[in-house]
């Protein structure tokens, strides 16, 4: 076990310092939350670990001392039946390991579950779909999908964010393991927990509650963002969509098809709610919740066979002439 | 006693054809051969499950590797899972009970014979309609065969709007069929133990691992009988238009997971309990000792029993339960690890001042210490709710329960193959391949689940049939991967050495490792009265007060 616990802080340790974008390492941590957990999980690992050390040393001790011989085979050693001091000693002394590692745990999940939200949190309704993520912010009158943006919470003045967890279809849940504990998104069932994440940059995360065909390509990408940067991301966002004359063509194709049933485009006929709002795409980086980074020609394939990027998606091949998936793509590319 | 089952040879003709010889088994309601029954298909989904671990395993080498689709893969974990658990530990376990339980307490059969023949094969046509999905599972419908909601089908995903088809249907159907099995055979191992004991033998007389299976027996009741009751309301839900679960209709999600926790926690002691009990036979008979406090051992499993049923909620740590319910689970999982702990320690305290005898039997025992340790351990990292916020549904958590089944239960299971072999065929398991298959099995086990860990300390989630590159995960995929196969190869020289064994084994005797309780009394294979005489017991150990008169253990007793 230790050996695994080495292994998994050498791999953490080998990756390339300085890099914008983060791992997955619960054992780096970049938010409150976050780190209470890993400070918990080094004290559980150590008082684990004792027990291991000691118990596995009695176990190689009685094999190896008491491992029987040939010559006194034929002779049985002293028939032992119990005896009460000892078996009363190694039912104490765990319980005492119980109380403490028990009295440790309740801390950490009364400071991290029942705290009030603050004056200045940033409140967030994530959505779980089947296969990607809704982001709606009511303070801000902001929706965007699969790559939620938040602000970076200074200690002394912090701004956190407090995400309200629904689900549209089956159970999901919220994994960005260097901001926080994984959170369910279950139908009929919100629920809450909040991140303050100290630094910048781009953490990475998934759907880690099996949701159906497309549970893997299910990713997340939260970006912290500086104040400042946080602010204009909101300011864009805020906007309606870019209306350019030289894409007419691509939007009619769009607004005269099947694709304003499920997506919407804020301020033009489509309002559908069922696949993410793509008023502002061309600011995400990735399309299909992660599956594919976000270029022409894999917003090109996306439309004409989403199964070549994620088989079992919910978004239909649209059957499009060339003609019109060229115009298509050319109008999704001015959705800045 | 032993000399009356020595004048007493198995009579066994061999002038009947194989068609008669198949009626025989068929219709069989003696409990040896039920136990063979069981065991053998317990063996024959261990090859399907094994198989399907493979494929996932092939599919996870590396990222984005595209062996098998996604609904493939899917259905593979589903299968898996479900086998594994089903119609693979627990049978075997309920084939090592009808075999040995009646032997050990004196008895010349289980309580009810028709009961148990009625049970095993209801349990067996529940594993057959669970694959049947994969020809009937379409139904009229053009998409997907065999059931790919996960082994737990978490609502609202087996639903009807999620699901449709009938491939969930079989799965509900076998779990539903096979529990009404597993039930039937509880009761008549409850009974037997009650009822059948042979003369001189009291509860406290007992061989411990029919204690422990007197426990598993009651903890089936109070586990199994959720999982149907839930199962049933699936079905109203699914066809009768129910809303039970039905999270558009405003059922609950939350309540499914409350019915089969209600029953999962609890079968993961299930499983455990009787390999504790092969565990504790073996190491007091290789280490030459009696088991070190007996009515301990016996305290902490009912006290296992007991608290085990009050922790169900562990495994839903991230479904946002507030702080009092979590840490009430956190506390009671906690508990568990201090009956558990007990046991390890007096399986050391029988072992300490033995003369160990490093059979095949004691290596896989020991190999189970060993691992059963490191299994307890993990699972107390994830009592701490707040650690297990992190480690739930991760490929830690896929680490620690394979480590608790495969490193605990398989390894004792392998134990009691090497043990009573003998018994049953009359003729010795092979010593080399043996040795081959234990540090074969060894190896391979390591690999795969030591290292499976990590990658879900560094944020892998578990089924997933792909990954992206670049998180850390890669390397460590590929020789977990590498150690499954080495387990496989290690699974087919047991399986090969119990076939060849069977003719070209050493004979056995009665009584080949010179052990205490009543089976090695009789004939081996026994006779299908078992006893000749119904014995009398004077202590726990009748075949050491007979062997030694001159240091009965009566006389402690």
């Amino acid at each position: 076990m230790f050996l695994q616990f080495v292994s998994a802080m050498a791999v953490w340790a080998s990756e390339p310092e300085g890099s914008s974008s983060n791992g997955t390492n619960i054992f780096d941590p970049a938010s409150t939350p976050a780190k209470s957990i890993a400070d918990l999980s080094v004290f559980v690992l150590v008082i684990t670990g004792i027990i291991f050390v000691v118990v596995f040393a009695l176990l190689v001790y009685s094999v190896v001392k008491f491992r029987g011989r040939a010559i006194e085979a034929s002779r049985e050693p002293a028939q032992v039946y119990g005896s009460t001091q000892i078996e009363l000693a190694w039912t104490i002394i765990p319980i005492l390991i119980v109380v403490v590692l028990f009295l440790a745990t309740a801390r950490v999940i009364h400071a991290i579950e029942d705290v009030p939200e603050p004056a200045g949190a940033v409140d967030v309704i994530a959505i779980g779909h089947q296969y990607w993520w809704e982001f709606r912010y009511p303070q801000l009158g902001v929706v965007t999908a699969n790559e939620l943006h938040i602000p970076v919470s200074d200690p002394a003045r912090p701004t956190p964010t407090f995400l309200n967890l629904l689900s549209a279809d089956t159970d999901h849940s919220f994994w960005v393991p260097q901001l926080a504990g994984k959170t369910d998104l279950i139908p009929n069932h919100p629920n809450r927990m909040w991140l303050d994440p100290h630094r910048t940059g781009i953490f990475l995360g998934q759907c880690a509650q099996y949701c159906g065909v497309e549970h893997a390509k299910m990713l997340l990408r939260v970006s912290v963002d500086t104040p400042e940067e946080f602010a204009s991301w909101v300011q864009s966002q805020q906007q309606p969509a870019v209306d350019d004359e030289k894409v007419a063509a691509g939007k009619h194709v769009f607004e005269t098809t099947a694709c304003i049933n499920c997506h919407a485009v804020k301020g033009t006929v489509a309002s559908g709610r069922f696949g993410p709002d793509l008023t502002h795409l061309m600011s995400r980086s990735t399309i299909a919740s992660g599956a594919a980074s976000n270029t022409a020609k894999n917003l090109r394939l996306w439309i004409e066979n989403p199964d070549a990027v994620k088989p079992g998606s919910l978004m239909p091949a649209m059957k499009l002439s060339d003609f019109d998936l060229d115009a298509l793509v050319a109008y999704m590319e001015t959705l800045r | 006693m032993s000399a009356n089952a020595m004048v007493l040879e198995n009579v066994q003709s061999s002038d009947r054809t194989w068609l008669e010889t198949l009626h025989e088994w068929l219709t069989t309601v003696d409990h040896k051969r039920l136990g063979i029954l069981y065991i053998l298909s317990a063996l024959w989904f261990l090859s399907l499950g094994g198989a399907e671990a493979l494929i996932i395993r092939i599919q996870l080498i590396h990222a984005h590797n595209n062996f098998v689709s996604p609904q493939v893969f899917n259905r593979m974990f589903t299968m898996h899972g479900t086998t594994m658990i089903f119609f693979m530990v627990m049978p075997i376990l309920f084939g090592f009970a009808n075999y040995l339980v009646p032997l050990m307490i004196g008895a010349r059969d289980m309580a009810f014979p028709r009961l148990n023949a009625f049970s095993f094969w209801l349990s067996f046509l529940g594993g057959l309609l669970l694959y049947f999905s994969f020809l009937g599972g379409s139904g009229l419908y053009g998409a997907g065969n065999a059931p790919d909601v996960g082994w737990w089908a978490y609502a609202p995903l087996g639903g009807r709007a999620f699901s449709p088809g009938h491939s969930s249907d079989y799965w509900t159907l076998a779990l539903l069929v096979s529990g009404f099995g597993s039930i039937g055979t509880a009761i008549n191992i409850i009974a037997t133990i009650v009822s059948m004991r042979c003369p001189g033998m009291k509860l406290s007389r007992m061989p411990l691992m029919v204690w422990l299976y007197l426990v598993m027996s009651g903890m089936v009741l109070i586990a199994i009988t959720p999982l149907s009751a839930a199962q049933i309301m699936l079905l109203i839900d699914r066809y009768l238009g129910g809303h039970f679960f039905d999270t558009q209709a405003g059922g609950s999600a939350v309540l499914w997971m409350h019915f089969f926790w209600i029953f999962g926690h609890p079968e993961v002691y299930v499983l455990v309990i009787p390999a504790f009990g092969f565990v504790s036979e073996i190491i007091s008979v290789f280490s030459r000792k009696p088991i070190f406090g007996y009515p301990v051992m016996v305290a902490a499993t009912v006290a296992i029993g007991l608290v085990s049923t009050s922790v169900w909620a562990h495994h839903m740590f991230t479904i946002g339960m507030n702080s009092y319910a979590n840490s009430f689970f956190a506390i009671t999982t906690m508990a568990v690890g201090v009956p558990t702990g007990i046991k390890i320690f007096n399986w050391i305290g029988t072992m300490w001042g033995g003369k160990i005898q490093f059979k095949l039997p004691m290596l896989f025992c020991i190999g189970f210490l060993f691992q059963f340790l490191i299994a307890g351990l993990t699972g107390i990292l994830q009592a701490a709710a707040p650690f297990d916020w992190q480690l739930s549904l991760s490929y830690f958590v896929v680490a620690h329960f394979h480590y608790v089944i495969v490193g605990g239960i398989m390894f004792a299971l392998f134990g009691a193959f090497y043990y009573w072999y003998p018994k049953t065929s009359g003729r010795m398991l092979s010593e080399k391949l043996g040795r081959w298959h234990f540090w074969l099995f060894l190896i391979g086990f390591h690999l795969t689940f030591d290292l499976m860990h990590i990658p879900g300390l560094l944020g892998m989630p578990r089924r997933i049939y792909t990954y992206e590159p670049g998180r850390g995960w890669d390397t460590l995929n590929l020789l977990v991967t590498i150690g499954a196969f080495i387990q496989a190869v290690a699974i087919l020289i047991f399986v090969w050495n119990l076939i060849i064994s069977y003719w070209k084994g050493e004979k056995a005797g009665n009584d080949p490792w010179d052990a205490w309780t009543l089976e090695w009394s009789t004939s081996s294979p026994p006779p299908s009265y078992n006893f000749a005489t119904v014995p009398v017991v004077a202590s726990r150990r009748p075949l050491w007060d007979l062997k030694h008169p001159e240091d009965p253990d009566s006389r402690y007793e």
